[in-house]
């Protein structure tokens, strides 16, 4: 009994050493190499590929924006709209809605959405895009689809005093295909967009 | 291009990819677990731990030793969580709760990451990167040494040795899961991926308004989470979080990564049982089912059932815009039926039968293809299950690769197969009997209850994926969940382990007329008919009161 209670105090005193010396060279010097390349090798990307106007970082073009006007919850019709977000585009909080496709509540969102969408951009029901009225699996989807993008041309257009077909021109600059022809989907980076947009009317 | 043409050349792309490293890579693990020499570095560390790696170990000193290691993983890592707001480089978060630092402990050591926790407003640095992501390793290089383990118990002859279980962990850490998840990283970076020590950031957006930004070792954990099959993101949202994975390249990179290791591993069983064509038979059954899942979900995520979506004009719902249906569907499949359960988009919000088809991949026991060693082993108990059935039908005494399945064989077998079913079934009728089940749906009618079987489905077969509405983090389920993560990972390993000993034991039978080749199509049918039967049959009152229900009133 004595020598079975010492040979398991053994084995797992080893087990905690073999854990240890794994966590230096798992926990440790893995990420700390890897830091180092991605720091080396690409910072830009590493450090969340930050996009700048007007001198300073704007946020990320991978995390999406709220374009609401400041301090309330309706969109401001100068600028290019995202997709809903569950968390108002708040990167601390991420996360769906977890809503089921049949689910009432959500049948209810989708309906008012549409409406919103519809009116907002003063375009028929029938071309709000599915995009307009889902939110995204991570709340901060950066992404709209093109088609979503191009409904928006002429409330943005009228709003900043531009022509159509200037914002047009700038809704195409910024449409992505799928990577490589055929990975994904195709998309407009909303942020990138609305940078764009902003030095047109600053001009 | 067509979304239809792009989804299928995404797929075909993917299968590409696959078939040409499942040779090499396949060969080279079976040549690490093989080799006789010991690299310096190795031989430190085997010092440092007081291990001689050239010990062969019976079956019950490798059991201990699997246990050992995986009980000081659970310590240290509650121990971590309990600790944080004591412990550098925490970000200010306080210390983990005692239900949920346990949850999260056996979730990591059980290979499942089923998180119960928010990353980024829960997890600091060093709890992340020198806790959980230390685990991805060595739980998943637990689960292969595991395979190995049984591999060599059909490979091997009058001998109770299976190898040494800490020559198996550190070489396949160092020398398989390392390399490969640092190469991984640095692509995911090149792609967008983040990796800094920054903290949280606040910047002014163009409207000013303030937006924070957390940084962290994102595309180091993000690699290993999906090449170890654990699954546990660095962020709440997981793989649909931009920065962990931020195009469309990064993205199938990631479906690659969860895939690559699950699928090669039959050609290394192949090598180490001396005839590859039984690799391809075991891995064909695999790539079937794996198959069918990916068409099944991508047309029914295409096809877009349910009265939201149906209004939408799409199932976007839960779905990031750089992905779309296809992408997602592709990943969704290759998350649940890997036992990985990294998420790129929201399975909740998937069509009532998508969510039935996630569902069935993880009931079938997360082989095809499974979890990085515990897909292999799965597969090969139920293979041998699949020869004692062939058996039975043609009155001949069932053998495997030369060895006698008799009475002990098949009970453990049998013990290995209810397992999983026995948690999923108790847990989920306990939790829906007490009421805890209902008060954490986000869901109501059979979508509500699908969330409640979701969840401890996902725990017992070490999956971690969720039908996220449902609200796990309750003393309740953090116990209960736990509970299934652990009993759903060791129990089968105890089975395994013992059955391997057992075989290795044995004295080969020479192959005669009679005896069943199981390097032939017709053996790869069974098999699949046996995996299909054996979860229809015990789970398909379940499935029909949650996803088929929703399903056919859509």
């Amino acid at each position: 009994m004595n020598t079975s209670a010492r040979s398991t105090a053994r084995l797992l005193f080893s087990a905690l050493r073999a854990l240890l010396v794994l966590t230096v060279v798992t926990g440790v010097i893995y990420p700390l190499v890897i830091t180092g390349i991605a720091q080396g090798a690409f910072s830009d990307r590493a450090n969340g590929s930050k996009v700048e106007h007007e001198g300073r970082d704007v946020g990320s073009k991978l995390i999406g924006q709220s374009w609401n006007l400041k301090g309330t919850d309706t969109p401001d019709p100068r600028w290019f709209q995202p997709r809903p977000s569950n968390s108002a585009y708040d990167p601390l909080a991420t996360g769906p809605s977890n809503l089921g496709a049949s689910d009432a509540t959500l049948v209810k969102t989708v309906k008012e959405a549409k409406q919103q969408v519809a009116s907002f951009n003063d375009v028929p029901v029938s071309e709000v895009p599915k995009d307009a009225v889902t939110g995204s699996g991570s709340a901060i989807d950066p992404h709209i689809s093109p088609a979503y993008a191009r409904i928006q041309v002429d409330r943005v257009a009228k709003e900043n005093g531009l022509s159509e077909p200037q914002v047009e021109n700038l809704v195409r600059d910024h449409e992505e295909g799928r990577d490589l022809g055929f990975l994904g989907n195709e998309k407009v980076n909303v942020l990138e967009l609305n940078v764009a947009l902003s030095r047109l009317t600053d001009n | 291009m067509s979304p239809i043409l792009a989804d299928v050349l995404q797929v075909s792309a993917l299968v590409a990819a696959l078939a040409l490293v499942h040779r090499p890579l396949g060969d080279y693990m079976a040549r690490v677990y093989a080799g006789k020499k010991h690299s310096r570095v190795e031989r430190w560390i085997y010092r440092a731990v007081g291990a001689d790696p050239d010990a062969g170990m019976r079956w019950p000193a490798y059991l201990r030793a699997v246990l050992a290691f995986s009980l000081a993983g659970v310590l240290f890592l509650y121990l971590l969580q309990r600790l944080q707001d004591r412990l550098p480089l925490s970000l200010g978060f306080a210390a983990i709760s005692p239900d949920q630092a346990f949850n999260t402990a056996a979730s990591f050591v059980a290979n499942t990451n089923w998180q119960s926790y928010s990353g980024e407003s829960a997890m600091g640095q060093l709890a992340q990167t020198g806790g959980l992501a230390v685990q991805n390793f060595v739980s998943a290089a637990v689960g292969m040494a595991v395979a190995v383990a049984l591999i060599r118990g059909f490979a091997r002859a009058r001998t109770g040795e299976l190898g040494n279980f800490w020559a198996d962990l550190v070489r396949g850490t160092l020398r398989i899961l390392l390399p490969m998840a640092a190469v991984a990283a640095v692509l995911l970076i090149a792609c967008g991926a983040i990796q800094n020590f920054s903290g949280t950031q606040s910047v002014t957006t163009v409207t000013g308004q303030t937006q924070h930004l957390t940084g962290g070792a994102v595309a180091s954990q993000e690699a290993i989470k999906d090449l170890g099959t654990n699954g546990g993101g660095y962020y709440n949202a997981n793989s649909a979080h931009p920065f962990e994975n931020p195009s469309g390249i990064s993205n199938l990179l990631e479906i690659f990564l969860l895939l690559v290791i699950p699928f090669a591993m039959p050609r290394t069983f192949g090598r180490m049982v001396g005839s590859v064509r039984q690799g391809y038979a075991v891995v064909a059954a695999m790539a079937g089912i794996w198959l069918a899942g990916v068409v099944a979900v991508t047309w029914l995520e295409a096809a877009h059932p349910g009265t939201a979506a149906q209004l939408a004009g799409g199932a976007m719902e839960g779905k990031e815009q750089r992905f779309g249906e296809g992408a997602s569907s592709l990943f969704a499949v290759s998350t649940t039926m890997t036992s990985t359960g990294s998420v790129n988009s929201f399975h909740d919000s998937f069509s009532g039968l998508s969510g039935g088809v996630l569902l069935f991949g993880m009931m079938i026991g997360e082989i095809a293809p499974g979890g990085v060693g515990s897909g292999l082993y799965g597969m090969l108990v139920m293979a041998v299950v699949a020869v004692f059935i062939a058996g039975l039908m043609v009155g001949r005494t069932p053998e495997y690769l030369g060895k006698k399945i008799g009475p002990r064989e098949m009970k453990l077998a049998a013990c290995y197969i209810l397992v999983t079913p026995a948690l999923v079934l108790t847990g989920t009728a306990l939790a829906m009997g007490t009421g805890n089940g209902e008060s954490s749906m986000t869901n109501t009618g059979p979508h509500g209850f699908s969330e409640v079987l979701y969840a401890y489905t996902s725990a017992s077969n070490n999956n971690g994926s969720a039908f996220a509405g449902f609200a796990a983090n309750t003393g309740f389920h953090n116990t209960a969940l736990g509970l299934c993560m652990l009993l759903g990972r060791f129990l089968p390993m105890v089975f395994v382990l013992a059955l391997a000993g057992s075989l290795a034991g044995q004295r080969p039978v020479p192959a005669s007329a009679g005896t069943l080749r199981t390097d032939k199509p017709l053996f790869t049918g069974v098999l699949v008919a046996c995996i299909a039967i054996v979860a229809g049959l015990t789970f398909f009152p379940s499935l029909a009161l949650g996803p088929l229900a929703e399903g056919l009133a859509a």
